[in-house]
């Protein structure tokens, strides 16, 4: 469904020197840098997969996304998303794909979603029954009933990003991408996003690729994650292998029926936490039953839980990991 | 977008710049308060005309031309430039580029969609010149009527574009509106909405005729009072439809040039 080979996407970025005389010669004599926000990186998806694009601020991930929806060329690499050349824009591929980013909207801003449905329906050539049927469906599993006939403007974060997605969706694009959908959500909305764009994935057999901020995002919808850095792709595979991969070790976490003292946890494992009557120890996985049977003999133990570190920290020593060798590398 | 698809999408697409003019009705009158130059120009040549005629013009006569500038501004507005450049500041023409139709079109629509709003202003206005200063504030002929509306969507095509080209030069340079700036200034110097064209002493006329400014308010107001014979007017008409033609490869020129800049450099 979708092919990337070798994608590089280097901005070209005007410096302006700083005094007037410098600036002057420069609207004659322009100098450019180049800044390398993809960098040569490959991956193929499969019709219906769901994948989540994950990497720091600036690793290329909105980059990668806009070269995939056409709205920019790539420097050099080959793209294919069910067949089209994106940056072509035909009518046909435009009708298929749809990006949706948290940071910008596509609703009129002064009138009722309603209207922005209304004008897609229009711009994507959608059969009226189709076009009704579409909208039901989105009415009810968005809850958009009361939103729809109110102006945009006077909707809140999250019931404008519930009709911005509604909207990205009438003309039911087999290939969604989804740029931090759920930036500037509450927990439950997020959760509403989530559930719903699952849904339409499932229901569609739409192809789907998510970035976000919030590992809750991906860990809840994409069995499947490519972690790009700095313009490379670092990892591609399975969220479970990742967490395997980079913290291999499990938590126990323990909740105690009275305060011990340090001392009685550290022969237990790495203490990663600890206050009174709650502890985390991160240990080895093939150490957890070990761990687990003498923390239940040799504690007051009221409860125990065993997890994984979480995603966020997972991500962030992931990142760190890639930054100390690319240092490596440079020095 | 295939021709027909956008020829079936189109009539949504007015019926949404309508509501929206509905929706910015208050900065609609704001911007009618702000056109009222050919007004206060009517004062000051009515009152110099008082004496003895200022070339052709009489005191009626400056009072049917200004109450037909007025019009003819009010019904020959665009303002895409301004939408192109916020929206390449913001952007929010991303959003627009995703679409399988030319943001040209939304545009284009957005601006036609505040007409029929304009009308409230436009109507009372034309029945009060007819009421004051006679039939002839109006066309008198069929052709007349013909030839006046085609002028004022030559007008308005041109100012549109030129509001496209203009706009679009912000995908280039920092301020596009500047250039806006110096383009109106001109625009009110040589368009005939401050003065008639035929005032300018005969050298300067020729200039004139020749640029595209008088057949965004002059030529449509002549027409409108009925100051051309059929010959004069069709030649004027024909005039007027070569900068629309000329115009129109300047302005998709450049856009779609400056689109495929936008996408190769970043954006
Ligand atoms: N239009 C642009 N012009 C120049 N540089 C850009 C532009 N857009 C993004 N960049 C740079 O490219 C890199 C990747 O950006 P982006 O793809 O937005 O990253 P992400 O979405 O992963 O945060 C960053 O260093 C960013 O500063
Ligand atoms: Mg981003």
């Amino acid at each position: 469904m979708i092919s990337v080979r070798d994608l590089r996407k280097h901005y070209q970025v005007h410096k302006r020197p700083p005094g007037l005389k410098a600036a002057l010669r420069s609207v004659i004599h322009r100098t450019y840098t180049s800044v390398k926000a993809v960098d040569g990186i490959s991956f193929e998806i499969k019709p219906g997969e769901r994948v989540g694009f994950l990497g720091p601020n600036g690793a290329g991930k909105t980059t990668t996304l806009k070269v995939l929806s056409g709205l920019l060329h790539p420097s050099s690499g080959e793209v294919r998303v069910d067949g089209h050349v994106p940056r072509h824009r035909e009518d046909a591929f435009l009708k298929k794909i749809m990006l949706v980013m948290g940071q910008k909207q596509q609703l009129l801003w002064d009138l009722p979603p309603a209207e922005t449905f209304e004008l897609n329906r229009a711009i994507y050539d959608v059969p009226r029954a189709q076009y009704k049927q579409t909208l039901d469906e989105l009415v009810t599993l968005l809850e958009l009933e009361e939103l729809i006939g109110k102006p945009a403007r006077q909707l809140s974060l999250g019931e404008r990003m519930k009709c911005e997605l509604a909207a990205a969706l009438i003309h039911r694009p087999k290939v969604l991408f989804l740029d931090e959908p759920t930036i500037g959500l509450d927990v439950s909305m997020q959760a509403t996003m989530r559930t719903f764009i699952k849904s339409y994935n499932e229901r569609n057999g739409a192809t789907l690729i998510l970035t976000s901020h919030y590992m809750d995002d991906v860990a809840a919808l994409c069995p499947r994650v490519i972690v790009i850095d700095k313009g490379l792709l670092s990892y591609d595979g399975g969220l479970d292998a990742l967490v395997q991969r980079v913290r291999p070790e499990k938590r126990v976490v323990l909740r105690l029926n009275q305060a011990v003292a340090a001392d009685s946890l550290a022969p237990l494992g790495k203490v990663v936490t600890h206050d009174n009557v709650t502890a985390v120890l991160q240990v080895p996985q093939d150490a957890v039953n070990a761990t687990v049977s003498r923390a239940l003999s040799s504690l007051p133990v009221q409860d125990l839980t065993v997890e994984n570190a979480p995603l966020e920290e997972v991500m962030s020593e992931l990142f760190a990991e890639s930054k100390a060798r690319r240092e490596k590398v440079g020095a | 977008m295939s021709a027909r698809s956008t020829l079936r999408a189109l009539p949504t697409l007015l019926r949404i710049g309508v509501s929206e003019a509905v929706a910015y009705r208050a900065e609609m009158f704001v911007w009618v308060l702000s056109t009222t130059m050919p007004l206060i120009m009517m004062a000051l040549w009515t009152a110099v005309a008082r004496e003895a005629p200022v070339g052709p013009y009489g005191s009626q006569d400056f009072v049917r031309y200004f109450l037909a500038a007025f019009v003819v501004r009010q019904l020959t507005g665009a303002w895409a430039a301004w939408m192109i450049n916020y929206e390449v500041r913001q952007g929010t023409l991303a959003m627009r580029l995703l679409r399988p139709i030319s943001p040209l079109w939304s545009y284009a629509a957005e601006n036609i969609g505040a007409m029929p709003m304009r009308l409230f202003v436009v109507v009372p206005v034309a029945i009060f010149a007819v009421s004051t200063v006679g039939w002839k504030s109006v066309p008198e002929t069929a052709w007349g009527w013909v030839f006046f509306l085609v002028s004022l969507f030559g007008a308005w095509l041109i100012t549109f574009l030129v509001n496209v080209a203009i706009g679009t030069l912000s995908l280039y340079m920092e301020s596009s509106t500047k250039l806006m700036d110096v383009w109106l200034a001109l625009f009110f110097v040589c368009s005939g909405y401050l003065y008639p064209v035929d005032l300018f002493p005969p050298v300067w006329r020729t200039l004139i005729d020749w640029l595209p400014f008088r057949y965004q308010i002059g030529l449509p107001v002549e027409l409108m009072t009925n100051a051309h014979g059929f010959g004069d007017a069709l030649a004027l008409l024909g005039r007027q439809w070569l900068w629309v033609g000329l115009l129109l490869v300047i302005s998709l020129g450049l856009w779609n040039r400056g689109l495929k800049r936008f996408a190769a450099f970043g954006g």
